[in-house]
Formats: C-alpha cells, sequence, structure tokens
C-alpha cells in the first residue's frame, strides 16, 4: 500500500504522489451520501478537531490583535495616524494573519491527532478489519475527517478574528485611549466585506481542505509502525505548513 | 446514545458560535452595514478629475452614506470621467438639479462623493445624470496654481 | 459432500521477489473447523489476506463459494467480503466505537434494519459470547479474551458463511483460550459455519479443529485430521507438532532467496 513511485527518480515522486493523492481525494469524495449516519461522524468529528481547537484558536487570537495593535499604534504614532489602527489591524487579521495562523495551529493542534489516529487505526488492524467488513475505509474514516476539517477551519478563522479585534479594542482603546467611534467607523469603512472578509473566507476555507486532506493522506498510508505513526505526523505538520503559506500567496496574488 | 448525543450539542454549539462570529465580523467590522440594500437606483455623473475616487466609495448627502460608486469609467470622447453612483431606493427624492462633488473626509482621508441637493421638484430616477458636478480637488494643482498666481503678482 | 467452500489451487505468491507460498492447494469443507498452522512467518496470515482478496496471488486460484476471488471488480469483493466475517489477531476492534456499535458496524453499513432491530441482533450476539452488559464499554476496557469475543461477535453479525480467525488465540490466558475455543466451536455448530483458523497453538488445536494444514518453508507439508498428524512420521510436522528445535524447519534467518547477502526488511 505505498505511494507509487518511491523507485522512480526524484523529480517524478513528488509528482507521482501528488497525483495519488488527489485519487484519494477523489476516491474519498466518491463517498459522499449526505446520510443520516454520515452527518453523524461528520459532527463527531467537528466536536473532535473543531471544538477542542477552539480555547487555542481563542488565546491565540486575543493576544495576536492585542500585539496588533501595539506595533500597530507604535508606528503610526510617528505620523501622528495611530486612529488608523484599527484598518491596519482589521486588513492584516481579515485577509492573511486571520485565515493563515488559525490554519497553521490546526494542522498543528487538530492535523497531527487525525493522521496520529488514523496511522495507529491502521497499526492495529482497524483499517484491515474494516476493509475485511467490506466497508471502505477511506470513505468511512478519512471522509468525516476531511469535511469536518473544511467546516471547521472557516469557523475557527471568523472565532480567531473576533477574539483578535477583542484583543485589539481592548488594548487601543482601553490602553492607548483611541476613542471607540473612530476605532469602528475605520473598521465599518475601511474594511471590505467583498474582499477582505469573503476573500479571507475563501483562504480558510482551502487552508482547512488542504490540512485534512494532508492529515488523512498521510495518516493511511502511514506504516503501520509506531516509527510509520510518528513520521506522518510530522509530515503532515511540515507539509501543511509550506504549503499553507504557498497557497496563501497564490491566492492573495489572485485576490488583490 | 447518551455519549452521542454530547458530541451532538457540543459541536452543534461550536458550529453556531462559529457562525456567529462570522456574523458579528461581517456587520460589525466590514462595510457589510454600509453597503445599500437591494432596492437601489443608478444615476451617473461626469467629471473633469475623478483624483484618486475608488469603486465602492460613498455617496453622502450632509455626511450620510447614501450609496456608493460603482463603476468609474473614462469617456472616450470627450475624456470626461464617467462615475456611476448606486443611491439607496429609500433616498428618491433628490432633486434633479443636485449637484455632486469629489470630497476628501479629513485632510488624507478617502476620497467620497458628496450630493448637495438643489431645489428643483422632480427627483432624479434610474439612469438620469446629474449636471452640476465639482471635480476634486488635486492638491498638485493647488499648489501649483498658488505658486503661479504668486509669481504673476510678484512680477507686475 | 458438496464441494468444498474455499479451494486453494497450486496458489504462488511472492512479496518482494521472496517466496511467500509456493504451490499451496488445499480444500476447505463446507461446515468444518479447520486450521492452518506453521511456524511463524511462513505465510498463514497471507493465505487467510489471498481468502479475503485483499491480496491477489502471483499465479493458481482461490475461489470461495465457486466464485474466483482474483478475478474480482471492488464491488463483486466488497459483497463477497458480506459472506465472509474476519477475526484479526487482537481482534481490532474499533477503538473510538463502544462495544455495541463496534458490533452493529457492519448491520448498519450493510442493511436498512430499524435501529431496534439492529438493538436485538446484537444483544443476541453479545449474549452468545457471554458478554451481556458490556455493550456501553469501549474497547481499551476490556481485557484481552474479552476483546476476542466481542470481535466474534463482530465477525459473525452478518451470519456470514465463512469466518477466518487470525491468531484468535494468541496473548491470552489458558482459561480465555479454551473459552475463546470452545465459542467458536460452539458458534461454528450453531450457525452452520466454516471456520478457517490460523494459529501456531498446537494444543488449542489438537481439542478444537477437525482438520489441519501444515505449512512449512513456504510449502504445504501436510493434512490430516489432528489425530493422524500427531502420529504423523513425517519429520518436518514431527518436529512442529512437538515443538523440537532439530528437525527440517531452521529457526535460522534464511535471508532473501535471491540475494545470499540481503539485508534483512
Amino acid at each position: 500500500m505505498n505511494a507509487p513511485g518511491s523507485r522512480k527518480s526524484r523529480l517524478m515522486a513528488p509528482i507521482a504522489e501528488t497525483g495519488h493523492c488527489g485519487l484519494f481525494l477523489i476516491r474519498m469524495l466518491a463517498g459522499l451520501r449526505f446520510e443520516h449516519q454520515q452527518l453523524i461522524s461528520v459532527l463527531q468529528q467537528i466536536y473532535l478537531v473543531g471544538a477542542r481547537s477552539l480555547v487555542i484558536i481563542m488565546i491565540c487570537g486575543f493576544f495576536v490583535g492585542m500585539v496588533l495593535a501595539l506595533q500597530a499604534i507604535n508606528a503610526l504614532q510617528q505620523f501622528g495616524a495611530s486612529d488608523q489602527v484599527s484598518l491596519l489591524v482589521g486588513k492584516t487579521l481579515f485577509r492573511e494573519l486571520g485565515p493563515v495562523l488559525t490554519a497553521l495551529l490546526f494542522a498543528g493542534r487538530a492535523g497531527t491527532s487525525i493522521a496520529a489516529e488514523i496511522g495507529l487505526m491502521k497499526a492495529t488492524s482497524q483499517i484491515d478489519a474494516m476493509q475485511l467488513m467490506a466497508i471502505d475505509p477511506i470513505q468511512r474514516i478519512a471522509l468525516p475527517r476531511f469535511l469536518a476539517g473544511l467546516v471547521s477551519v472557516p469557523l475557527l478563522a471568523a472565532m480567531f478574528n473576533a477574539f483578535a479585534i477583542l484583543g485589539a479594542v481592548i488594548f487601543s482603546i482601553g490602553v492607548m485611549g483611541i476613542d471607540p467611534g473612530i476605532f469602528w467607523s475605520k473598521l465599518q469603512t475601511g474594511i471590505y466585506f467583498g474582499k477582505d472578509f469573503v476573500g479571507g473566507i475563501w483562504k480558510s476555507v482551502v487552508f482547512g481542505g488542504l490540512v485534512s486532506l494532508i492529515a488523512v493522506y498521510f495518516g493511511y498510508y502511514a506504516k503501520p509502525t509506531s516509527e510509520g505513526v510518528g513520521t506522518a505526523t510530522t509530515r503532515t505538520v511540515v507539509l501543511s505548513s509550506v504549503l499553507i503559506l504557498i497557497f496563501d500567496f497564490i491566492m492573495t496574488s489572485f485576490l488583490i | 446514545m447518551r455519549a452521542n448525543y454530547q458530541v451532538e450539542v457540543t459541536s452543534g454549539v461550536f458550529l453556531l458560535l462559529g457562525i456567529a462570529a462570522m456574523l458579528w465580523l461581517a456587520t460589525e467590522a466590514t462595510d457589510y452595514g454600509m453597503q445599500v440594500g437591494d432596492d437601489t437606483y443608478r444615476v451617473t455623473a461626469r467629471f473633469s478629475n475623478v483624483a484618486d475616487l475608488k469603486d465602492g466609495a460613498p455617496v453622502k448627502i450632509g455626511g450620510v452614506t447614501v450609496g456608493l460608486v460603482e463603476r468609474i469609467s473614462l469617456d472616450p470622447v470627450t475624456f470626461d470621467a464617467i462615475v456611476e453612483l448606486q443611491i439607496d431606493g429609500r433616498y428618491a427624492d433628490i432633486p434633479t438639479d443636485t449637484s455632486a462633488s469629489i470630497l476628501t473626509s479629513g485632510i488624507l482621508g478617502d476620497r467620497y462623493v458628496g450630493l448637495e441637493p438643489g431645489g428643483a421638484l422632480e427627483a432624479l430616477a434610474d439612469g438620469d445624470q446629474i449636471l452640476i458636478t465639482q471635480s476634486a480637488v488635486v492638491l498638485e494643482s493647488l499648489v501649483s496654481k498658488y505658486l503661479f498666481n504668486t509669481g504673476k503678482e510678484e512680477g507686475e | 459432500m458438496r464441494d468444498p467452500i474455499i479451494r486453494i489451487s497450486n496458489l504462488v505468491f511472492h512479496r518482494d521477489s521472496q517466496v511467500v507460498l509456493d504451490d499451496v492447494s488445499m480444500d476447505i469443507k463446507r461446515g468444518s473447523i479447520v486450521a492452518i498452522m506453521g511456524p511463524s512467518g511462513v505465510g498463514k496470515t497471507t493465505i487467510l489476506r489471498l481468502i479475503s482478496g485483499q491480496l491477489a496471488p502471483l499465479s493458481g486460484s482461490v475461489e470461495v463459494n465457486g466464485h474466483l476471488v482474483s478475478a474480482m471488480t471492488r464491488r463483486e469483493l466488497y459483497n463477497c467480503r458480506k459472506e465472509i466475517g474476519v477475526l484479526l489477531q487482537n481482534g481490532a476492534l474499533f477503538t473510538d466505537l463502544t462495544v455495541f456499535e463496534n458490533i452493529a458496524t457492519p448491520l448498519r453499513e450493510h442493511t436498512d434494519l430499524e435501529e431496534k432491530e439492529i438493538r436485538q441482533r446484537v444483544m443476541e450476539k453479545l449474549e452468545s459470547v457471554g458478554l451481556s452488559g458490556t455493550e456501553d464499554l469501549m474497547p481499551h476496557s476490556l481485557s484481552g479474551g474479552m476483546a476476542r469475543r466481542v470481535a466474534l461477535a463482530r465477525a459473525v453479525i452478518m451470519n456470514p458463511k465463512i469466518v477466518l480467525f487470525d491468531e484468535p488465540m494468541t496473548g491470552l490466558d489458558p482459561i480465555a483460550m479454551s473459552t475463546v475455543g470452545r465459542l467458536i466451536r460452539e458458534t461454528n455448530d450453531r450457525l452452520g459455519l466454516t471456520s478457517v483458523i490460523v494459529t501456531h497453538n498446537v494444543a488449542q488445536m489438537k481439542k478444537l479443529v477437525d482438520y489441519c494444514f501444515i505449512l512449512a518453508s513456504s510449502k504445504l507439508v501436510a493434512e490430516g485430521s489432528p489425530q493422524t498428524l500427531i502420529h504423523s512420521s513425517d519429520p518436518a510436522v514431527d518436529q512442529f507438532m512437538n515443538g523440537r528445535v532439530e528437525g527440517p524447519i531452521s529457526y535460522k534467518y534464511q535471508g532473501n532467496p535471491d540475494s545470499a547477502s540481503g539485508t534483512p526488511s
């Protein structure tokens, strides 16, 4: 069950692996049934990967918002424009930091646990057992986790942004004494719903799909040993992080 | 089934929280609330210079946003800038002799279109054109005009 | 007697150019309990995987109920597997589901039964393995023997015709071993199954099975009822059945036959 192309040239191997992963995705999505049973398992995974990442997302969001406000006010004061802080913080959050940091945190928190869980299922021959029961484990195990990631990451990113704005509000209004009216009106006139907000959501949908696809793929093709499971989790984090940043650049250049 | 139920409730709460966060951000922290509703009408205005007016910039009467700039294009014959304005249907009684000018919020702020209502009895309708316009004041031309004027005075 | 339910003929299987099975033929009779025995690493589990279609043979054929396994499409294979129950090493229970959900999984996946009916069938099987009352436990809180019995209940929940057991006794204490052994016999006779057991536990095998195949060095070296095999004069069979160190079956690592200096993989 090794990924094909392991013996091919170094150049072809990543291409072959990408193709293999694409076929994996197609086979997984072919299992979409919109049934009650599947909905339940997706909800279960949303609980496991989404709801459990909530606290870390909220804490990180809050402090990122505070530090952004601190840096922005610091820089803007030199031009006497510190009342523009909310605009700067908001643009940064909605367009970049919200989706990217959420996806990176999600890769570390949930991506690893998905890869490790599926890898362990393989090591304890649960995947085997499932195949022998004539149940396709890609559709039964991988699909709900993938869908849960797809749904959870945008919601987590929204929560990250909400708490970051809260952090920025507390710092700039509470500590630095920026006028709340100016703070909110700058947000409401300067942040565009279409480009900034919806664009950010699109990014996090793509990142969510990317991270959870990589996690289920590496978990599913992990070598069924404890070392193999460890490798799968490491590769999940490394490849997710790199691809998030690459895709971020690509998507940003199309969004602007 | 009991364990299942708890999971469903928790993920339900998570989903609702996420959606709530999205709605809050969309309405409070973006220009979503500022956008005009579905019921709008369009009028155009010609300016000789729109400076750095952008699509989506607000249209204001007396400081209150009543619409937004939908499109800016250039007339290929007269080289006037044609600005299409989308005005909220609630403000349907703007007189035909209203004047439009391109203004700046603050000294360095964004450009917006300010409307100054006239006294005519007929109201602007969809597709009409605002005839009285005042172009953007460009700082550089203002400065050079000032320098030019003073230079002329000194020469006399 | 009708045709054998499983017929394996001239089966050859290689893994990474290493011969695992070489010209193995077996007929497995309907309704019997059959053991496939041999030293560790001789390809016993491989035979189970060939029967269930997880692996494809290099040459030779595997027929289950008259159908050629290697010629099946994925869908046909999945349909065929619904007739086969499998109990893997250590049970392979789904760790994220309760005992009840574990047993109910095949029913939920392959039938449209009402929740009430599923509950009734699951509780019935659970009772038949003597574990009523454990339905809400998670697998990690079960002992090894209990987990094996739950896995047995799960393997027969679809009322299969064949049940494959991969080392059902390994790692159990003697009492649990006998319990599982007796349950296999009871289940087999009550449901009219055919059971194929892969094991290297000679003592249990003697008590439990009707017929026995012994593999050594990739080949089938003997077959027959346990009684005849114990008194076999074949040196390899005698060595295995009585657990002798000296004999034709070497305990030394023999390496890759293609390259004598091959590194262990």
